[in-house]
């Protein structure tokens, strides 16, 4: 009986490793191989893709399909996900093309719903968040006359038909942490993240550089919770950071980030949101969100798709090309605080200001402030 | 001094917020273990209480009924996992393993139909949220305030240990269950209603259940997301046999888990040792606590075995 027990509690707690974190390693390995399998006969059909590909360009938009595969939070997480659906809607109204969606619930349901456009012959494949990289590389392996992007991963860059496309989240992080750091009224301001990556900790350089800029004396609470799911996490973290007289904290970390913004409207501080604008979690309490246009992104993209002119290649969106922005809810902003950011605004986009967006570029002008990477 | 006593008051605010859920669902799986019937249901009746927790709080705005309504639901799947287990004599972990499909499922798609496609419900605002304990009495970030003004629904768990330990040892109905679970025959052969027992117990499992969803969108967060549920059905299912199937011991084990997530969030302040092996912490306690001082656990002899009538 005992046995039993146990046998159900692995079982359970397999299940659970499986959705939480989801490697996938039986799945990989299987589609891995049909990989290889399906790399040979290109090679040997080489010689016909570049004429495919000169076909596919000379289609009329209404027979152009793009399809967008999301990662685990669904379409309408009212975050990254939403962004690029909405944008792919956009350039279905304006362009008169097909598009559609797919929904990951697991990690493991990437590559099947690659796999399913493929199948059906899109003529652009978006994958949309670093979590699919590993599958997007064995898709766009085994497809080379097809086009796929890929949303915040430049792992697949060296690959001619991956277009990577890029944003560059430390100018929005700069412009809120200039915000933080002029409210601040105890000089001590917040920062939670989900995990760290190059990727992650750019919201971490803009953030530090930005409230430094505007603060030279105000600190710079700091706290890893190395997850986006862990809500309780994100609270305890927040309510400590409150503890030591944090007034404004920015988190970076997805469902974690729930428990942040909670902690900060039950104590009466300031949070800042991310991604999207998050003002309508907590409209008395979100100062503002750093926002990263997806939708931009995917519309562009399918743009070019049907104008034939897409490539492989990294794309970076930033604040000039509007990938990336300050939230435009600004009910809790006052007048000289917009009319400060609006500058910096125009001197990031003219190139008079740069803002440092990895590790060397941050301690060259600031020292070893930010200390989660 | 003042860094301990902050620290300290920190840590157990954290305790405090990763506690309750489990504990209310670990509590749900003791009536059902104990009563013979295994249940790893409990992660699917956890998110559809968070779900019709949410839903209730949106549309009445009256918070204990909401917690109340969270219960309901989860008792709901309850009933159905005791029709299929004990009615049906199905196999149990496969009826659980069913259910933590279904309900999941359930809860998006409803979520889905009611609220414009969309797989998150609205934020609830301040008022429609389970009260705080003294609001507003101590000054935002300090002890007294870490420690006794959070959310009264998670003190009221602890006192839901004492109320389910009173039920399982010092009632009438406590020894027929715990006999149920032992030698469920003996029990029939006494005159007593095997059926019966197990299906109070299996519905009274989902519905504590429930409240650990709904304690979660009602107070840990303000709105319902799929992703507000993530296996902590399965570690309140874990408190419960590292606890040895004891009401108290599980509100130990409990006690431990949220323990050890508080100091896993804390730990990182600043990045000072790897996040890596600071996640590392709450799996390593666990297992020298285990093999330290938890002694051999004994599980309820009909655990897992269907009771079937002998013509």
């Amino acid at each position: 009986m005992r046995k039993r027990a146990l046998s159900v509690l692995l079982a359970a707690a397999m299940s659970v490793s499986l959705m939480a974190c989801g490697s996938s390693s039986s799945g990989t390995a299987t589609t891995a191989a049909a990989g290889d399998a399906a790399a040979e006969t290109t090679a040997a059909e080489a010689g016909d893709t570049a004429a495919e590909e000169e076909q596919a360009e000379a289609k009329p938009a209404s027979d152009i399909k793009v399809g967008m595969v999301t990662d685990i939070g669904g379409v309408n997480d009212g975050s990254f996900n939403q962004s690029a659906w909405e944008g792919l809607q956009r350039a279905g109204e304006e362009l008169g093309i097909e598009v559609n969606y797919l929904e990951s619930k697991t990690d493991a349901d990437y590559a099947p719903n690659l796999e399913t456009f493929i199948d059906e012959d899109y003529d652009l494949i978006i994958a949309v968040g670093y979590m699919m990289a590993d599958a997007l590389r064995t898709a766009a392996e085994a497809n080379p006359d097809m086009h796929f992007a890929i949303v915040d991963d430049t792992a697949n860059s060296d690959l001619e038909n991956v277009t990577c496309l890029m944003f560059q989240q430390a100018e929005a992080s700069y412009l809120v942490g200039m915000v933080a750091g002029m409210m601040t009224e105890t000089n001590k301001v917040g920062f939670v993240i989900g995990m760290t990556n190059e990727a992650m900790n750019q919201f971490g350089y803009g953030y530090c550089a930005g409230v430094l800029d505007s603060n030279p004396d105000a600190e710079v609470l700091q706290y890893n919770v190395n997850s986006f799911g862990d809500a309780a996490g994100g609270k305890s973290a927040a309510t400590s950071m409150i503890a030591d007289g944090a007034d404004i904290i920015f988190h970076a970390a997805g469902g974690t980030g729930l428990g942040v913004i909670e902690s900060c409207k039950e104590n009466g501080i300031w949070a800042i949101g991310v991604d999207s604008d998050q003002s309508y979690l907590a409209p008395e309490s979100i100062l503002t969100s750093a926002m990263k246009r997806v939708d931009n992104a995917t519309y562009e993209i399918s743009k070019a798709c049907v104008e034939g002119t897409v490539s492989g290649g990294i794309i970076t969106y930033d604040l000039k090309s509007e990938g990336v922005d300050i939230a435009p809810t600004t009910d809790n902003l006052p007048e000289e605080i917009l009319t400060a950011v609006e500058e910096v605004k125009e001197k990031i986009k003219s190139g008079e200001l740069t803002v440092p967006y990895d590790k060397e570029s941050f301690e060259a002008a600031y020292g070893d402030v930010y200390t989660l990477d | 001094m003042d860094t301990i006593i902050r620290d300290l008051g920190l840590l157990i605010n954290a305790t405090l917020i990763a506690t309750p859920p489990l504990l209310y669902a670990a509590l749900g799986s003791c009536f059902s273990e104990r009563s013979g019937v295994v249940n790893i249901g409990i992660e699917g009746m956890m998110s559809i209480g968070a779900f019709v927790g949410a839903v209730v709080a949106l549309a009445t705005g009256r918070p204990w009924f909401s917690f109340f309504c969270g219960g309901l639901a989860g008792a709901a799947f309850g009933l159905i996992h005791a029709i299929a287990c004990v009615t049906y004599g199905a196999d149990q972990t496969i009826s659980g393993t069913a259910i933590n499909f279904l309900a999941p499922g359930l809860a998006v798609f409803l979520c889905k139909a009611m609220f414009d496609n969309s797989s998150d419900t609205p934020p609830l605002d301040t008022a429609s949220k389970l009260p705080k304990l003294f609001d507003g009495v101590f000054p935002a970030g300090s002890f007294m305030s870490n420690v006794f003004s959070t959310y009264a629904a998670a003190y009221l768990s602890f006192v839901v240990v004492a109320i389910v330990w009173f039920v399982f040892y010092k009632t009438r109905f406590g020894l027929r269950l715990r006999a149920v679970g032992e030698h469920p025959k003996a029990c029939d052969t006494l005159g007593i209603n095997v059926f019966r027992i197990r299906y109070i117990c299996v519905i009274l499992s989902g519905f504590l259940a429930g409240l650990g969803g709904a304690y979660v969108t009602l107070a840990t967060v303000n709105q319902f997301r799929p992703v507000v549920i993530v296996g902590q059905g399965f570690i309140a299912i874990a408190a419960v046999i590292f606890g040895k199937f004891t009401p108290q011991g599980a509100m130990k084990a409990c006690l431990l888990f949220g323990l050890c997530s508080g100091v896993k969030v804390l730990a990182s302040a600043g990045n000072k040792v790897s996040p890596n092996l600071i996640s590392m912490i709450p799996y390593v306690v666990t297992i020298i606590v285990l093999v330290l001082f938890v002694g051999h656990g004994r599980v309820p002899a009909a655990n897992g075995k269907p009771y079937v009538k002998s013509k």
